[in-house]
């Protein structure tokens, strides 16, 4: 870390939980519709009407709980988050505040340190502790762009008002923007898979938000923090940290100060800018909300729905790891969706070859997905094929190389590896009778070469592997060329 | 045909043997909505055309006919959502408010053949004793229109003491129907928290609101009950207890009931003629075969303190909507957001609502929760506990329903405790989540009504009405106002 500081990270993930109606109406949650047609009275703050808990959400909830290690309170209680915004028609969101839905976990992730381009270094686990997870619904929001009048009037589109939000806020617990980077991704990547949030950055349906500051090494006591908001993505929320830990030690170095206050970051100007100060800071007068009762949820509810749970991802790494004896790095990437490690297991099942499967699906089936821009669970390939092409070339039917190009066909047209082998006469050639004739002609059309490597010039052997196999189109089978070859250059 | 002095009861016999239509008694309401208005200021809104189309609609349809108060003309405080008509709440800031949607308890309402005539004044917000704090003048006594009807849900009040309607929806957050209706001379019923749905109701203090009935006599407001209670899917805190048949469980015998008689509340503070008067219904009771016990409510005594920080907290709260935004009234040439918010509250809410806005900001503000809002919150549960270590040893607890009779308008207005302390006898029920209805007694030496209030356990409704009517019976209350229908159309 630069001059002797040290850098304190604390993170706050919105997450919308993925039900179909808002979190205390029925209303829809689909995204893009007509401004304020999914609204309702509740939803749009109308007086007189109430909030009325939706099941599904407290669900969702629980998955990501559970996913994120934490502990599920059997009794939490709602809060009112009071403050004025014209997006927030009640003038209070609904949310939690002393006594939350779940509280106190532990999570392990992996993180790494970077080289100055970004490329991870060594992958070491790291355990941080998660404050609490709770639920609490989203605000409208302010439209100023698209129009009429938008030089004197802002308009409000309260579709996205009341959609259900799991707030997730850790401790103090990061060191450096990696650690918080590699933090979110591990995060996101956990609530896509029990299928708790699509936590998409990029369509704000996951939001973060930095609580940063610095002190010297060996200092106890943490620096004045600041808060980052404006974070889009994970890349701008690790470039947003650098910057402000950077700000706030060249001001300490230059004798002035940190001050508290919450900063917006502009990725386009690279820099963090004054939002609100912490005299502007709002009282939110928090209290229980006297609308809903207190939200209990059974030892059974949480047992149930801990059944439905997927096995984790770092779970699942770790099993691969065993079970499949694949490497840190291969097991990672296998398991970095659900899809694709589900992928994975039934293609290995198939081919009956664990690590083959794992090889063949990391290098040549992601290129293609990668290169067609194609998502696992829309692979044309099922993953019983990958099996079959991996058993034919184990049997001997077709060669490793072959094998390549008969992938690449089977992603473009669908059809199983054995139809595109029998359709192209791709069917290898082991037997020696049919192999001896063509080396005998390779031989007898190289006189010189022969010579030079009966004289000692071995290199020439991969020379007439090359012969050999160009000769047979790629069909004979190179062991069985390497063994007839040496056999009939001996002198 | 004068339908004023009937109950609900007679009233749906005459209707459904033939002797009257449905248009004939809610256009006789309407006239006399109309007519005695000018007086008493008691309607806000009076749906003519969609009253009479309603009462033909039921005169045309047998099945109508048939549904338990069909043809009946009633009456709803002015912070209850009716799809068509204005909820202003007694509020400048909701200006020509029309709610898209109708409270859960007026589709009850409405579904059993009950024809609403109108919308009557309140206090803003609901917040008040004596009706003056609505936005639109206060509401006349008909006993003696110098006088306030009590508040806030005075028009209500007024409507049934006048004989405009049989029965009239208000709501309670800590005496808003039973005072109003001791001060006028009715019934007046709060239910247990969670008996009646409150969607619709615009809230006040979402904890203590509850919407509460007026009737001449018990009988109607069980009828009412019965038909607006119970669970609603749109309001998280109606409680799932099964609705009994509040009208066939009256008329029985009390003998061996147990009255509590809490003795410090007959103290210092009482009017004299109230505290004979209501003295005087212990007397009768304990004729009527009932045993009196005497019960302790030690903590009663902080019960307008605590109201006042609880409420005033979450309605600071609840009135955060009324920001010009959405709906309602909206400042004129707004600079900007903040300027927009801040002129429309002022000039949108009167004098009370912002004293009890800020009053409730301040004991929430971080720094004041601990020492106002939370302590206020335990306090409650003692308040509660007392409640329940009464109702040990009693069925009901009897006592007066305010300190004094009805008294002048402006008298009260320049001194806010003053009026605040015609709460309390009334917001213990509130606080402590239990039904209570009021009960008429006497007349004072000025010729103005004095009640009595039976408190209950939670959902101990049929047991209150029984004793509440054994009472009724055995001492009917037949003095009627001076601004009457009766004596009007005479
Ligand atoms: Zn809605």
């Amino acid at each position: 870390m630069k001059n002797g500081w040290e850098t304190i990270i604390g993170l706050e993930i919105h997450a919308q939980l993925s039900t179909e109606s808002k979190i205390f109406c029925g209303c829809s949650t689909r995204f893009g519709d007509e401004p304020n047609s999914n609204t309702c009275p509740v939803c749009l703050g109308l007086p007189g009407a109430l909030p009325v808990l939706n099941r599904r959400a407290v669900e969702l909830g629980a998955r990501a709980a559970l996913a994120l290690g934490l502990h599920i309170n059997e009794r939490s209680v709602f809060a009112r988050k009071n403050y004025f915004y014209p997006d927030l028609p009640k003038g209070y969101q609904i949310s939690q505040y002393d006594q939350p839905f779940s509280e106190r976990g532990e999570l392990e992730i992996m993180t790494a340190e970077r080289d100055e381009a970004g490329h991870a270094r060594v992958w070491k686990p790291k355990v941080v502790q998660i404050t609490r997870l709770h639920l609490e619904e989203d605000a409208g929001k302010n439209v100023h762009e698209g129009l009429p009048d938008v030089d004197r009037y802002s308009y409000v589109d309260l579709n996205r008002a009341g959609t259900p939000l799991a707030e997730i806020v850790t401790e103090p617990d990061f060191r450096s923007s990696w650690e918080a980077y590699d933090y979110v991704n591990h995060v996101r990547r956990a609530l896509q898979w029990v299928g708790a949030s699509e936590a998409d950055m990029e369509k704000g349906n996951l939001r973060c938000e930095a609580n940063v500051s610095v002190r010297k090494i060996g200092d106890t006591n943490f620096g004045t923090k600041v808060e980052l908001k404006n974070l889009n993505s994970v890349r701008f929320m690790q470039h947003a940290i650098e910057y402000e830990i950077e700000r706030q030690i060249n001001a300490l170095e230059s004798g002035g100060r940190v001050v508290q206050e919450t900063r917006l970051w502009d990725e386009r100007a690279g820099e963090t800018r004054i939002m609100r100060s912490k005299e502007e800071a709002h009282d939110y007068r928090y209290f229980p909300e006297p609308d809903l009762p207190p939200l209990v949820v059974t030892r059974d509810f949480i047992e149930g729905v801990r059944a439905t749970m997927p096995e984790l991802p770092e779970a699942r790494r770790r099993r691969f790891m065993d079970q499949y004896a694949l490497s840190y790095s291969d097991a990672s990437q296998l398991t970095s969706e659900r899809s694709l490690a589900d992928y994975y297991e039934r293609a290995a099942e198939a081919a009956r070859n664990a690590r083959a499967a794992a090889n063949w699906i990391r290098t040549d089936l992601l290129r293609e997905l990668e290169a067609s821009g194609t998502p696992v669970e829309k692979c044309p390939i099922p993953p019983e094929e990958i099996g079959a092409l991996i058993r034919l070339i184990e049997e001997g039917k077709i060669s490793g190389k072959q094998g390549k190009d008969v992938l690449s066909e089977m992603f473009r047209t669908g059809k199983p590896a054995a139809k595109i082998v029998e359709e192209q006469g791709m069917v290898q050639v082991s037997d020696a009778g049919a192999i001896d004739p063509i080396i005998d002609e390779i031989i007898s059309a190289n006189p010189k070469q022969v010579e030079q490597f009966r004289a000692g010039k071995e290199s020439l052997f991969g020379f007439f592997v090359g012969q050999v196999m160009k000769a047979s189109q790629g069909k004979a089978n190179p062991k069985v060329v390497n063994e007839r070859l040496k056999e009939k250059l001996k002198v | 045909m004068d339908f004023s002095e009937y109950s609900i009861e007679t009233l749906r016999s005459r209707l459904s043997n033939g002797e009257a239509r449905a248009r004939f008694v809610v256009e006789s309401s309407l006239d006399s909505a109309e007519k005695l208005n000018e007086t008493l200021n008691a309607f806000l809104q009076i749906d003519r055309a969609g009253a009479l189309a309603r009462a033909d609609e039921i005169d045309s349809s047998k099945n109508l006919r048939n549904a338990p108060l069909a043809g009946v003309p009633v009456a709803i405080k002015d912070n209850i959502c009716v799809r068509g008509l204005q909820a202003s709440c007694g509020s400048r800031i909701l200006g020509p408010y029309h709610p898209p949607y109708s409270a859960t308890a007026i589709e009850r309402l409405q579904k059993a053949g009950a024809v609403i005539i109108g919308k009557t004044n309140c206090d803003e917000f609901a917040m008040g004793s004596s009706n003056e704090n609505s936005a639109f003048g206060a509401v006349k006594n008909p006993w003696d229109t110098a006088r306030v009807p009590g508040g806030s849900s005075g028009g209500s009040a007024a409507a049934v003491a006048a004989g405009i309607v049989p029965a009239a929806l208000g709501s309670e957050t800590g005496g808003s129907v039973r005072q109003p209706a001791s001060l006028c001379g009715i019934v007046g019923f709060k239910p247990t928290y969670g008996r009646i749905s409150r969607y619709g109701l615009v809230a006040f203090a979402s904890s203590l609101d509850q919407i509460g009935i007026f009737g001449r006599k018990v009988s109607d407001i069980a009828s009412v009950l019965g038909i607006v209670a119970g669970r609603d899917t749109h309001d998280a805190t109606t409680a799932d207890v099964p609705v009994p048949d509040y009208v066939g469980e009256l008329a029985g015998d009390i003998k061996g009931a147990r009255i509590g008689f809490p003795r410090e509340l007959f103290g210092e503070g009482l009017d004299d003629e109230v505290r004979a008067a209501v003295l005087k219904t212990i007397e009768a009771y304990r004729e009527l075969g009932a045993e009196i016990v005497e019960v302790e409510l030690p903590h009663a005594k902080y019960c307008i303190a605590v109201y006042y920080i609880i409420a005033t907290a979450e309605a600071s709260s609840n009135l955060a909507r009324y920001d010009g935004v959405r709906y309602g009234f909206r400042a004129e040439e707004a600079k900007d957001l903040k300027h927009m918010y801040r002129a429309t509250r002022d000039e949108g809410f009167g004098a009370e609502v912002k004293r009890r806005i800020m009053l409730g900001t301040y004991v929430l503000s971080s720094g004041y929760y601990d020492a106002y809002y939370r302590k206020a919150q335990q306090v409650r549960t003692l308040i509660k506990h007392d409640f329940l270590r009464a109702f040990e040893t009693c069925d009901a607890v009897l006592t007066p329903t305010t300190p004094t009779t009805a008294f002048l308008i402006g008298e009260k207005t320049d001194d806010p405790l003053a009026m605040y302390l015609n709460d309390i006898y009334t917001c213990t029920a509130n606080l402590a989540g239990i039904p209570g209805i009021n009960v008429p007694c006497a007349l004072s030496s000025e010729g103005l009504p004095i009640g009595f209030q039976l408190l209950g356990a939670h959902w101990s409704e049929p047991t209150l009405f029984r004793l509440a009517d054994a009472y009724e019976r055995a001492h009917p209350f037949e003095a009627r106002p001076r601004v009457h229908v009766a004596s009007a159309s005479e």
